[in-house]
């Protein structure tokens, strides 16, 4: 589905993706996993276009989509979410999943000013649609909060929902579990197997909880410094050598995480 | 009956002005702050735009004139408006198409857009005064006066007048149509929430469906349509001159930053708070203290706290005092 060839990430001196090469099968859920400052996210931003990448290609379902603007990878059916969750916070959570559907009648000022039965009845759709998102992600309650006001665990659950709204083939969760209760992390959890078991989703997962990736990831990826040490299930992430030392290098701590 | 006159001298030297001024600010902070909060860089060409649309609006008033178009009463720059609108529009996209977008396809600092649009300040400034000169131009026609001086003590008796002149009337009711609909458009349309959201967050703008390239179109055209508005509005007011338009610039931002800046209710506030500071303390207040106070106390001066030549001043230390103390302004914007 996707196919990450040779990628170079350079922040001035600092190699942040220094050459990884790796494949995320379509309908997988792939875990992706490595030490603080390994590049999970640098190589997330690369392939959702935040950054530009240095060198190396991207390319999904064969296509080439390296260098493309965040948007245009949007209307492909990639999307991500943030490792610390992002909202319009000024609007409430039914009006942030109603801003996620490209190419609206409303967009345009002619439709602004005479279209308005037409948008009416899109924004009608789709305001059906958000509240059937909100429902699926137990947060009905939220829907006309202030999303700015509503807890990081929610959030979360909000950002996912934002990938509902659209028919998204593959979606990148960054740290989805971080600083999110036990409940709500079962909720998130659940949501993502069931919509890559009924809706076909492909899910790339960053998580340092291992628990959590053990649970709903087959393969795993491993990554350190910049590269790609490893990819399978965890249990056979968990006993090579090069990952336990990937870790080990960051603290004794760490090895009690892995093993 | 002198506290009367004194109210009635106050409400025409000072509130009444203060309203109308503070109208034309608010109207050009409020493209100030659309730009700062969605294209993220304080556009330095705004005064000049505004010259530029106001000058637009003459040529065609001027033109109207000669061909025998009025509006009656009310001044025929009215009716030049929409297609002063349209040009200005046309020459902002072009702005943008040519200069602005090659900036933000390299994703430059903002500091760097301030100084491109340092650019296109003086290009605009040179455009300006290539076709219709530095010098005064005067385009109001119509009634002057809604109510005159002489009737309003004649209908009052009163000593002091209350004049209201007509470009005063028609400044405060076109700036509430004017942001009534801008906020109409902002909060309930597609088009505007989606230029509330790029302002909001612009990553996950970018990762929505939202059409970055739109959103500052959109933008651009209703900065054309506030500045040529809000340029219009002064020129009836007072008179136009690009260099006075190019000197507005300082006022906007200080009500911009005032009221903080992305902020549009900030830039509406900010407008006001600097329009009514600079009216009252550069008003002599002789006439209000000698209704008001004991004839023992009637004051000598002119009690003018600063001459009108210091007027920016005003702006400037309001500036000041907000960057110091309350960076974000009065409403929570972006911090500076």
């Amino acid at each position: 589905m996707i196919v990450v060839d040779d990628l170079h990430k350079h922040f001035g001196g600092f190699h942040a993706v220094d050459g990884a090469s790796l494949e995320i099968r379509k309908g997988s859920i792939t875990g992706l996993i490595g030490p603080n400052g390994a590049g999970k996210t640098t190589l997330f931003n690369v392939i959702a276009g935040v950054h530009k990448q240095t060198s190396g290609r991207v390319l999904m379902d064969g296509e080439d989509i390296t260098g493309l603007e965040p948007h245009e990878l949007f209307h492909n059916g990639l999307l991500r979410t943030f490792q610390i969750a992002h909202e319009f916070s000024s609007m409430s959570c039914r009006e942030n999943l109603m801003m996620v559907p490209a190419g609206q009648a409303g967009e345009t000022l002619w439709n602004t000013w005479f279209g308005r039965k037409r948008i009416a009845d899109e924004e009608r759709a789709l305001r059906a649609k958000a509240d059937e998102v909100l429902e699926f992600l137990t947060i009905s309650h939220l829907a006309d909060h202030k999303a700015g006001q509503i807890s990081g665990g929610q959030k979360k659950l909000l950002e996912l929902g934002r990938t509902m709204m659209v028919d998204a083939k593959i979606v990148f969760l960054d740290e989805v579990g971080a600083g999110v209760n036990r409940t709500l992390l079962n909720t998130i959890a659940d949501a993502i197997v069931r919509l890559n078991k009924e809706r076909g989703y492909t899910f790339v997962v960053i998580e340092h909880d291992m628990d959590f990736i053990g649970r709903i990831c087959d393969p795993v990826i491993c990554m350190a410094e910049g590269k790609v040490l490893a990819e399978g299930t965890l249990a056979e992430i968990k006993a090579n050598e090069q990952v336990i030392e990937a870790y080990l290098g960051t603290g004794l701590k760490n090895k009690d995480k892995i093993a | 009956m002198d506290l009367l006159n004194a109210f009635v001298a106050l409400a025409n030297f000072v509130l009444i002005p203060g309203l109308a001024y503070g109208s034309q600010l608010a109207l050009g902070a409020l493209g100030v702050t659309l730009v700062y909060g969605i294209l993220r860089f304080s556009n330095f060409a705004h005064g000049d735009t505004m010259a530029f649309g106001t000058m637009a609006v003459i040529l065609i008033t001027w033109w109207f004139q000669s061909i025998g178009i009025h509006l009656g009463p009310l001044p025929t720059a009215l009716l030049a408006l929409p297609f002063g609108i349209a040009i200005t529009a046309a020459v902002m996209i072009f702005t943008d198409r040519t200069v602005y977008r090659f900036y933000r396809k390299k994703k430059s600092d903002p500091v760097i857009l301030v100084m491109v649009s340092l650019g296109v300040m003086f290009i605009m400034n040179g455009v300006v005064r290539f076709i219709i000169g530095p010098d005064d131009q005067s385009f109001a026609d119509g009634e002057r006066f809604l109510i005159s001086a002489r009737t309003f003590k004649q209908m009052t008796g009163l000593q002091e007048a209350l004049a209201i002149r007509t470009s005063t009337a028609i400044t405060v009711v076109t700036a509430v149509l004017v942001v009534a609909v801008l906020f109409w458009f902002l909060n309930k349309t597609r088009t505007g929430k989606s230029m509330r959201a790029f302002s909001d967050n612009e990553d996950l703008a970018l990762l929505s469906g939202i059409n970055p390239e739109r959103v500052v179109i959109v933008t651009w055209l209703i900065v054309a349509a506030l500045t040529t508005i809000a340029g219009t509005l002064y020129g009836l007011d007072k008179s136009f001159k690009p260099f006075t338009y190019f000197q507005l610039l300082l006022p906007f931002f200080a009500a911009a930053i005032v009221g903080g800046l992305g902020n549009p209710v900030g830039a509406i506030a900010g407008g006001f708070v600097i329009a009514f500071s600079e009216v009252t303390v550069t008003y002599a207040w002789k006439k209000v203290a000698t209704y008001t106070l004991p004839e023992s106390m009637a004051p000598d001066g002119l009690l003018q706290l600063l001459s009108t030549d210091y007027k920016f001043a005003v702006s400037f230390g309001i500036l000041l005092i907000v960057l110091l103390f309350k960076p974000t302004g009065l409403f929570q914007g972006k911090s500076v």
